[in-house]
């Protein structure tokens, strides 16, 4: 539980675990979690992908320059974070705040750009209840811009914890955390490009 | 239908006046209650609860509450078994039993639920919660207020169900919820939106469980407790967390694309445009395998704890006991078609699920006979911890066999969906989760009390339950095997009848072991002065978890204890060596009691509420509500506090009150003896 040092019967020094080590470490086994949650909605949408009903495919829906756009948003809002990280670790906050500004207003322009695709299919009467391929469709992509939502309002809580606080042991930690989960964000995005977008233009 | 935009779709309509059997169930539940509350304001207890119970973070008290939680439901849920046994008696031929179809399909589908989700779960992460953390010789888990979330998610999602019995209806499709009967276009009621919210959100809490307790046990062990040192129990509650974090996410999904087609008329699993229907047995299977064995794993890990004390020895096997423990959880995941070999995925498919099936009956054998080389020359104690542990390796033997038989495909062809399919799990369940659960209540009760359970009363739950198990299942087993389907509200074969009125006889007798076993509990509270235990170590056991006082300090350990053996406590007691620490003690850093836990538990019952009865506002209300709840919580800084090396001698002379006989005195007598 504490931050001390023990000695163990054999002698060797053996640091126990801090609170906040957990914390980051609790924290990246939720993100595997996340994985296969995941991972159950591509198998779904590979499950459904052909089962178009009639309606459009992918190919007809997607425009991947678009997505190409929206994709650079989200990659760069992540490379921003970066370096908010870096002026985290140098323990300065208005550099930190500076640098995370920019990659909530990228993360806001990716979500924006989702749903404004998002309600150009359903205008088009290309909604998540035309098909199964759409249903899949939304499913997934959705709930990955559901969790970047989540992600952005976790960082305007922070922007205003590092503003009230300035960088406590406990606002780094939950900026650690938040960037593994922005960055993770990215991950599966790649994903979803590839699988979605890609393949599905092809 | 209509949707206000206050009350959604509830109107007083929802409430059923017209059924006499819920309407004096739900009177019966609110005198009751309304008598509770009055005598818990006239004793003025609930500062007292409020600030002991419900807030606290111990894991010590939530492993106890989560315990109560699991006992009240599981009467609720053996209710319902008895009134399923006996209108089954009832309804053949020109007999109609009493239950009109609609009810009695929401009674069966509420007893699976209720068993699985709000008895088992609880129950198991009950004996973990209070368990886990001694046995390590940790002083909580890794997240503690986490641990308050979680469970009062679960009494929230628990309270779901309740309250659908009183507001609207229960599902009617089954536990396991299978579209396309599941859909709107089928079950247009609100029952399958409370079954599926109710678990969505249960499992949400049993998901942050099992991420607390993997941290807990690979970052929070003693010093010298390497991963071969750790206790059998430990162990195989670390394989279950994997399970979970493995599994849970896949039943999240699983209900949020059934949510998806019933909310936003979506097409994963409908009967038209493009759904796949099979594509949810699939994916609530790969879940729902998994979560098997993550009811039935802790309670291996409870009979080799059980089996090992009241034999006097070490465990037989503990190295192989691990391994299979891994096996079986591996091997877990690659069996889930086995549930419905009668889809048709083809006859190789099959073959393979069917053979993973039987492969798994090679690493439960391992654990069997180490058991029984545990007993072999050893002394056994018929205790009543050992007596469920012996029926439970009896009976589950059986149980086992039989699931074989179900794992030949072909043979499954004839016995898919009959009540063998139904003898065959309560076979495996009922000693493999619940006996075990049982073992454990019985076995860890001195340690959370300070006080054993009344022997007498504990052996005649025991007689009764397994008599009246087998009487209530090996009917059902002949049963299938002259054809008779499962989840039958009414049928026209009289050679069926006396199997039934057989079975419901053991349904009397399982509850005649349950009244036993609340004359138990109330027996040794009466009698609590003459079962006191007065060394912390009742039983002669080898972990941690009794090398300290019972109950023990809400610290736990008031220093952190040094493991030398994988028998850590029969270690000390051997070489002479005092488990009690001495002064000088050094400060404690503890976590404080918060009531955001339950606050978040409030709004997730008020959130699911709304879900299920489309009042938007009170949705969009309570996930406000729940997030800004959680902003508080990361926002305060003034989460722990430290004890003071005085404060710390002082609570643990306190504790050691209770110890009459020292442990050290026992040692001795040991030392002697052996």
């Amino acid at each position: 539980m504490s931050d001390t040092t023990v000695i163990n019967p054999h002698g060797e020094a053996e640091h126990s675990h801090s609170p906040l080590d957990n914390q980051l470490f609790g924290f990246w086994l939720y993100l595997m979690t996340d994985c296969i949650l995941f991972a159950s909605l591509f198998a779904t949408y590979a499950v459904l992908k052909n089962n178009n009903a009639g309606g459009p495919t992918g190919h007809e829906i997607f425009e991947l320059r678009y997505v190409f756009l929206e994709t650079m948003l989200l990659l760069f809002s992540s490379f921003f974070n970066g370096f908010a990280m870096i002026n985290l670790s140098l323990n300065k906050v208005k550099q930190t705040v500076l640098w995370l500004i920019p990659t909530m207003i990228f993360g806001l322009g990716f979500i924006l750009m989702e749903i404004n695709e998002f309600s150009r299919l359903i205008i088009e009467g290309n909604g998540p209840d035309r098909s199964g391929f759409l249903s899949g469709f939304f499913g997934l992509v959705g709930t990955h811009g559901l969790h970047v939502s989540v992600g952005l309002i976790w960082m305007t809580v922070m922007v205003i914890q590092l503003l009230q606080k300035g960088i406590t042991p406990g606002v780094r930690s939950r900026l650690l955390r938040l960037s593994l989960f922005w960055h993770f964000l990215d991950v599966v995005w790649i994903g979803v490009f590839t699988v979605v977008y890609l393949m599905g233009v092809m | 239908m209509t949707t206000s935009a206050l009350f959604g779709r509830l109107t007083l309509d929802a409430i059923p006046y017209q059924n006499p059997i819920i309407m004096t169930t739900v009177g019966t539940v609110t005198v009751l209650g309304v008598l509770l509350v009055a005598w818990l304001t006239y004793q003025r207890r609930w500062a007292y609860l409020w600030n002991e119970w419900f807030t606290s973070v111990d894991h010590k008290r939530i492993g106890i509450m989560y315990i109560i939680f699991s006992v009240i439901m599981m009467l609720r849920g053996f209710a319902d078994a008895i009134m399923m046994r006996t209108h089954q008696a009832l309804a053949q031929g020109l007999g109609q039993g009493y239950l009109p179809p609609e009810h009695y399909d929401q009674i069966f589908s509420a007893h699976g639920t209720i068993m699985i989700i709000f008895v088992a779960m609880p129950f198991f992460i009950g004996l973990m919660n209070y368990v886990v953390p001694l046995q390590i010789g940790a002083r909580d888990v890794a997240y503690p207020f986490l641990n308050s979330v979680s469970f009062w998610l679960t009494v929230a999602s628990g309270l779901m169900v309740m309250v659908s019995l009183a507001v609207g209806d229960f599902s009617q499709a089954g536990w396991s919820g299978y579209p396309p009967y599941s859909e709107l276009k089928f079950s247009p009621s609100t029952g399958v939106d409370y079954w599926m919210w109710s678990l969505q959100l249960g499992g949400i809490g049993t998901l942050v469980t099992g991420i607390n307790f993997f941290v807990t046990i690979l970052r929070m062990r003693a010093p010298g407790m390497s991963l071969m040192k750790m206790p059998i129990f430990t162990w195989t509650i670390f394989v279950t967390t994997v399970l979970i974090m493995f599994s849970f996410p896949v039943l999240t999904v699983t209900l949020a694309l059934l949510a998806m087609d019933r909310y936003l008329d979506m097409h994963f699993f409908t009967n038209e445009l493009g759904g796949n229907q099979m594509m949810f047995a699939n994916l609530f299977w790969i879940w729902g395998h998994p979560e098997v064995y993550i009811v039935v794993l802790p309670a291996f890990g409870i009979f080799s704890e059980v089996v090992s004390t009241f034999s006097h020895k070490r465990l037989f096997g503990y190295a192989s006991m691990v391994y299979a423990t891994i096996a079986i959880a591996i091997l877990s995941f690659v069996v889930w078609l086995h549930h419905f070999f009668t889809m048709g995925s083809g006859a190789n498919v099959n073959a393979f699920f069917g053979i993973a099936t039987m492969v798994i009956a090679v690493p439960t054998g391992v654990k069997v006979f180490n058991w029984l080389f545990t007993m072999y020359r050893g002394r056994i104690e018929f205790t009543t911890a050992m007596m469920w542990s012996i029926g439970f390796i009896i009976t589950f033997a059986v149980g086992g066999m039989t699931g074989v038989l179900l794992a030949v495909p072909g043979a499954d062809y004839m016995l898919h969906n009959s009540e063998f399919l139904v003898a065959h799990f309560h076979n495996m369940l009922i000693p493999g989760a619940l006996f075990g659960y049982f073992a454990g209540y019985n076995y860890w009760f001195p340690k959370m009390f300070g006080f054993r359970l009344d022997e007498k009363w504990g052996k005649r739950s025991f007689w009764s339950w397994i008599v009246g198990f087998y009487l209530a299942f090996m009917p059902l087993y002949a049963l299938g095997f002259m054809g008779m389907p499962r989840r039958m509200s009414h049928y026209d074969n009289p050679y069926w009848q006396p199997y039934l009125i057989i079975a419901l006889l053991g349904t009397f007798l399982v509850a005649f072991g349950i009244f036993s076993q609340i004359m138990q509990l109330a027996v040794s509270i009466r009698q609590r002065h003459a079962l006191r235990d007065t060394t912390g170590d009742v039983w002669g056991s080898h972990s941690l978890e009794w090398s300290i006082p019972s109950p023990p300090a809400f610290y736990n350990f008031a220093k952190t204890p040094v493991v030398e053996d994988l028998y850590a406590f029969t270690y000390m007691k051997e070489n002479g060596i005092n488990p009690r620490a001495s002064a000088p003690f050094a400060p404690i850093h503890m976590p404080r009691n918060s009531s955001i836990g339950v606050f978040i538990g409030l709004f997730t019952f008020t959130l699911g509420f709304g879900l299920v009865w489309h009042v938007w506002w009170l949705v969009v209300g309570s996930l406000f509500a729940i997030m800004s709840l959680l902003v508080m919580r990361s926002s305060d800084d003034n989460v722990d506090y430290e004890l003071s090396p005085q404060q710390v001698a002082l609570y643990e002379a306190q504790a050691y009150q209770s110890v009459s006989q020292p442990v050290d005195q026992r040692t001795q007598d040991l030392a002697t003896q052996g």
